[in-house]
């Protein structure tokens, strides 16, 4: 049973420094009001930033092994695709909603 | 299997020990059984909340009616002034705070601080208990206002099931992460971790490594509210 290398005191603080930012930086988006793509892409951006943080650092998969890595992000990640395949099927469904009952 | 090679072959070098680890005849993951099972549980539960996350987008996606404007919908009145998601805020601070005082404890634990340990876990309880406070709040708040999860008076009917499953499910999940929370600060506080004493519900030895594999789970309590945050609240 290996024992993985700890991080020091100060890497836990730095995150916890950066995850508090993040948060700030996340809620300014909304608080100032952006609109479109550009509000989207910050959104989307903040949160996989604090996601990656927690997960590599709080979670210690920085120190881990890859195939726990693997086990852990890959599955996960494969969601993606069916949240593109839903996100396609929504809007046929908002479009077919549209025509059918209110043209 | 230590490498110690310069960078180039270092990326080769961890893809060998990828296939090594799931080529060996032997156990896969180099770690504590509890904490590998703990990693497995959670990335069940991931899809559990990808299967609601996803579920909302399309739900959004498809609705005809416009969706209410979270920021209006979430905001507190301070001094006749509407701040949008100010609580929201206030619950995300307070669980990013609790994340910290998790990794703390963990790292107290290593250490085999019986004091520190317990402490922060219970701090870190503390904290959690006092987001499913809010969280409650803000429950109890739209229901008054009329928010059903058939209906409600601002916009689309399905902001409300969406709304009530996301966060009834991560509250719930919260919940039953202070509950052991306090368990463990117990049984840190009684010095049962550190001198091995057999649990009251499983009877397994008290070992301080559980406050890690307790500590991955609250991580990930805090990691789906930061996705709930974005897509729900945010977006």
């Amino acid at each position: 049973m290996s024992e993985s290398a700890h991080p020091p005191l100060r890497a836990y603080l730095w995150v916890w420094l950066a995850l508090f930012v993040l948060s700030v930086f996340s809620y300014a988006v909304d608080y100032v009001g952006l609109e479109g793509y550009l509000k989207w892409l910050l959104i989307t951006a903040f949160m996989l930033l604090k996601a990656g943080l927690i997960m590599a650092v709080f979670m210690h998969l920085a120190w881990e092994r890859l195939a726990i890595v693997v086990t852990v992000l890959l599955p996960p990640g494969v969601l993606l695709f069916l949240a593109a395949l839903m996100a396609l099927e929504s809007h046929y469904t908002l479009l077919s909603r549209l025509s059918v009952f209110f043209s | 299997m230590s490498d110690s090679q310069g960078s180039p072959s270092r990326l080769a070098g961890v893809g060998r020990d990828l296939v090594a680890d799931w080529a060996a005849d032997r156990r896969v993951f180099a770690m504590p059984w509890d904490k590998a099972m703990i990693w497995l549980f959670i990335l069940s539960d991931v899809f559990i909340f990808a299967c609601f996350l996803v579920g909302y987008m399309a739900l959004r996606i498809a609705a005809t009616e416009p969706w209410p404007d979270a920021g209006e919908v979430f905001a507190l009145h301070l001094g006749g002034e509407a701040v949008p998601l100010l609580l929201i805020a206030i619950m995300t601070f307070v669980l990013i705070s609790s994340s910290g005082t998790m990794a703390l404890a963990v790292k107290s634990a290593h250490a085999g601080r019986r004091g520190a340990t317990a402490l922060l876990l219970g701090v870190t309880a503390l904290l959690g208990l006092t987001f499913v406070g809010m969280q409650a709040f803000e429950w109890t708040k739209l229901i008054e206002e009329g928010v059903r999860p058939w209906g409600n008076p601002w916009g689309a009917a399905q902001f409300g099931a969406s709304f009530f499953l996301i966060t009834g499910f991560h509250g719930t999940h919260v919940s039953i992460g202070v509950l052991f929370l306090v368990i463990m600060t117990i049984k840190a506080w009684r010095g049962s971790l550190g001198e091995r004493r057999p649990g009251f519900m499983t009877r397994r030895r008290g070992r301080y490594a559980m406050v890690e594999s307790l500590g991955l789970y609250w991580h990930f309590v805090d990691l789906v509210w930061v996705f709930i945050f974005a897509f729900f609240y945010l977006w």
